[in-house]
């Protein structure tokens, strides 16, 4: 390390010499890897754009050499941007200060695992990490599918290049994370210099979930561009049947359960640092998060109006490109700060290339849809009002609903500038105002819909499907108002939920009760066998269920409490059913922060149940200070207890108590979501039995409708089948 | 057809509903941006509006009060009296020099009495690089907070 050059500085990137910058390297004493990560990020733009000429060659001469090696050059993507991440991480774990991204972002006393995780903590490395997992995917689409659907998969595979390029540019012209430190030395030359130590982490980002929740999250974003792709392609190529959209599906789901991971764990990182007490404030970048979510989600839904009953492929095909550029949007409002939020980075001139890629990528997708508009005529017509198919219908017209106004209100400030010229915020109230409705209603699909039948259901079968459920449902609520619940709509949610668990319950029993009759096994095991051999279906199921807690969890927002007190050693705080007795208040010093910490003991009706220990650090290498929350969770409320700072007047510690009840239902309920998720991915039992074309099966996929396991629930017949 | 209408009907219902539910919400909760400067050209109406006013926090002038905070917000050589009578407490970023947003109202007095405020160290982690050449076009007019965040 060069410790002796005075006038260090940093550099504004734009003033260096991107690529040649590595040129001074045998300058430098110790081993610096960014000559090699520049070149890696430079030979994987090549790649990828070799991969959309030689791709598109492929197609037009049907040259099978040719879209081999545009599939190879695709494949190399991943390769070369794979040695540019590892480069950028070597760097970190190195302490390599004459990177001006490892300087800004790391330091020596940093612990190791947020040195790997400083990768994503500003533009450049996040872009990377974009670019990174988007190849992954790219690699795993054109890995796996090396030996399937010639027709589809160069398409595929220009898309999937296409959309690199797009990234990989940025890498490497716009936001590189290679550059390096320089300075001019006493004579006025240029020379490379480097720091003695880093600027630190931003303490907000040190903290166990941030090592993961941004990677979940972009694996949410970047795992949308597969089934764009492949619904793209499929368009562009005029493949015929419905096939892409089984692959598409799949994919979506893969995606799908990384974004819900991404946002929860999101959410949760916002409750456990940032110290407010809530997990969601309707910020810019955590509603940039939700649309893609919101539009994939419709998709889950709406594809099986297209694999039942050939409906509805327009509505699909758009719902697949609006939610991969919704993921689109949501980088460009997360990465160029038009949008003033609390994850909002430094402004920059990045917004001008997402809003230009964005266009081009609306113009392309309009296009082709508007050549091949004939290819995807609908086979089938509503039938019935009280039938799956509306009950779907109604699901993402609210579902767009929701979406349509998340994105209105998070553009607002953007929009009312252009038309009016004054810049007008909306907040919460809008949001929840619109969106708690449009949730409960649809809480009461997720009940409704599954039950209904396809093309028509008979009032019988209705009053056979819901009396129970809903009888339920009414008797919880009833229960609750003699409690003394009156928040109206936790108690619609409340009852909803009980109502939704019930059916998804009855459903269940009644196949199980089936299998077990004729097979002779135990309701359990039964359960089990159900399950598998319709792992769509029963994991669809469970993931609503899983969406039941998180509701009932948010239903308990109403019922939050809080109280800020000064408190001096002795002093009790009563919240709730706790007293919080003041025992302590202390220093604690490592190399990385100072911190004052709070020890309280917590007693619950007068007996003593746990010590707490709020904290707040000053963190030194970038003097910020940082409240660490002590929660004490259980199923039934949270206490959250944040150290708010001495009082200003007298110097007496502050403490900010929250209750907020149910909690955590929320991240339980995650969880029950990915599990279910996993559920519905595992290839069903017994397909060898489902009778089709043997080209079909080549597919490797399933088509659950044909393997419905319980031929013998009689009133719920496919319509195809 | 008669499915369809019927399909048509209940879809419409539920789109004026919550359109009719977002008009409300947005009525309640829209707030205006202004600079400080643009604040004493208001007149009429626009005075009472909620409104966002950004600058930095001058040094020196953080002063607690009973049932608040006071402090003098600074941009571009103008200067805003700020009481914060608020529930939560500030922010651990907001200290002198920093820059703040606050969320409230302006009193006839002219005093602005916050509900709300943000408030973002200088910046610390960014080098902030080509701030001055093409920064996105949309959040550059003149009467725009321009806000150099350097959280995460």
């Amino acid at each position: 390390m060069r410790r002796s050059l005075r006038n260090r500085r940093i550099l504004s990137r734009s003033a260096l010499p991107r690529i040649s910058s590595g040129w001074q390297g045998f300058d430098r004493r110790g081993i610096s890897l960014d000559i090699l990560g520049s070149f890696a990020l430079l030979l994987a733009l090549l790649a990828a754009v070799y991969a959309i000429g030689a791709g598109v060659a492929g197609i037009v001469s049907r040259k099978s050499l040719l879209t081999k090696s545009a599939r190879n050059a695709g494949l190399a993507v991943f390769v070369l941007v794979t040695i540019a991440v590892g480069c950028l991480e070597y760097d970190f774990f190195t302490d390599n200060f004459s990177m001006a991204y490892v300087a800004a972002h790391s330091n020596r006393a940093l612990p190791v695992y947020y040195k790997f995780a400083a990768l994503w903590a500003g533009q450049e490395g996040s872009l990377l990490l974009w670019t990174w997992l988007l190849s992954t995917y790219a690699f795993f689409t054109l890995l796996v599918n090396r030996n399937k659907h010639p027709e589809l998969m160069p398409y595929v595979g220009v898309v999937l290049a296409g959309v690199q390029t797009f990234f990989l540019s940025l890498n490497n012209f716009v936001a590189t994370p290679f550059a390096v430190l320089a300075g001019a030395d006493p004579s006025g030359v240029m020379r490379l210099s480097a720091l003695s130590d880093g600027h630190g982490l931003n303490p907000l980002l040190q903290y166990p979930e941030m090592v993961i929740h941004p990677p979940m999250l972009y694996l949410g974003y970047t795992g949308f561009t597969v089934p764009f792709a492949f619904a793209l392609a499929a368009l562009l190529g005029r493949y015929p049947g419905e096939k892409w959209i089984h692959i598409t599906r799949r994919w979506t789901m893969i995606a799908w359960c990384f974004q819900s991971v991404g946002i929860l764990l999101g959410a949760h990182w916002a409750y456990a640092v940032l110290g407010w007490g809530g997990y969601w404030a309707w910020d810019p970048v955590e509603n940039a998060s939700l649309l893609p979510w919101i539009t994939g989600t419709a998709f889950l839904h709406s594809v099986m109006m297209q694999e039942k009953r050939g409906m509805m492929k327009v509505w699909n095909v758009w719902l697949v490109f609006t939610t991969f550029m919704l993921c689109i949007l949501g980088t460009l409002l997360t990465r160029s700060g038009i949008v003033s939020s609390v994850h909002a980075f430094a402004q920059s001139s990045i917004g001008n290339w997402f809003v230009g890629f964005l266009l081009l990528v609306f113009i392309v997708c309009f296009a082709s849809y508007w050549k091949n508009r004939d290819y995807l005529r609908s086979d089938n017509q509503l039938d019935s009002l009280v039938s799956r198919e509306s009950s779907f219908l109604f699901n993402n017209l609210i579902l767009l609903a929701a979406c349509f106004a998340v994105l209105w209100g998070t553009l607002f400030p953007v929009l009312s500038e252009w038309v009016v010229g004054n810049k007008i915020s909306v907040g919460p109230p809008f949001f929840n105002k619109v969106n708690i409705p449009i949730a409960l209603f649809l809480l009461l699909l997720t009940g409704v819909g599954p039950l209904l039948a396809w093309r028509k259901t008979s009032f019988d079968a209705l009053k056979r499907n819901f009396a129970w459920p809903l009888l339920g449902g009414v008797v919880a609520g009833v229960v609750a108002v003699i409690f003394g619940f009156r928040d109206i709509y936790s108690l619609i949610c409340l009852i909803l939920g009980v109502f939704v668990t019930l059916t998804i319950l009855s459903e269940f029993f009644r196949g199980a009760r089936v299998i077990a009759a004729r097979d002779g096994s135990n309701l359990v095991s039964a359960v089990g066998e159900l399950t598998m051999r319709n792992t769509r279906r029963y994991g669809g199921y469970v993931v609503h269920f899983g969406m039941v807690l998180i509701f009932i969890g948010i239903a308990g927002v109403p019922f939050n409490k809080d109280i800020q007190k000064e408190m001096a050693i002795g002093q009790t705080l009563n919240i709730g059913p706790y007293s919080i007795l003041c025992q302590n208040f202390d220093r604690i010093a490592n190399g990385n922060y100072d911190s004052e910490r709070a020890t309280l003991e917590v007693f619950r009706y007068g007996k003593s149940e746990m010590m707490l220990y709020p904290e707040r650090r000053l963190f030194l290498s970038s003097q910020v200070t940082e409240t660490m929350v002590a929660i004490q969770s259980s199923p039934l409320r949270d206490l959250y207890i944040v150290y708010a700072g001495r009082s200003p007047e007298n110097g007496e510690p502050v403490i900010h108590a929250y209750l907020n009840p149910l909690v955590k239902w929320i991240w339980f309920g995650g969880i029950v979501v990915v599990l279910g998720t996993g559920l519905a991915m595992f290839p069903n039992r017994r397909t060898a039995l489902v009778l089709r074309p043997v080209a079909e099966q080549a597919w490797g996929d399933p088509i659950p409708a044909t393997a419905s396991p319980v031929g013998a629930i009689a009133h719920r017949g496919d319509a195809r089948d | 057809m008669k499915v369809r209408s019927k399909f048509v009907v209940g879809s419409s219902i539920i789109v004026l509903t919550l359109v009719s539910l977002a008009y409300v919400g947005f009525t309640q909760s829209k707030t205006y941006y202004h600079t400080i400067s643009e604040l004493s050209a208001l007149s009429g109406s626009t005075l009472h509006q909620r409104m966002r006013v950004s600058g930095n926090v001058r040094n020196g002038s953080i002063s607690h009060v009973s049932g608040g905070v006071d402090f003098v917000l600074t941009e571009q050589g103008k200067d805003l009296a700020v009481s914060y009578v608020g529930r939560d407490p500030l922010p651990d970023t907001f200290k002198d020099g920093s820059q703040a947003l606050v969320e409230g109202k302006l009193r006839p007095d002219n005093r602005f009495v916050a509900e709300q405020v943000q408030a973002k160290c200088a910046s610390k982690y960014e080098a902030t690089p080509g701030q001055s050449a093409g920064a996105p076009q949309p959040a550059q007019s003149s009467n725009t907070v321009t806000e150099r965040s350097s959280t995460n």
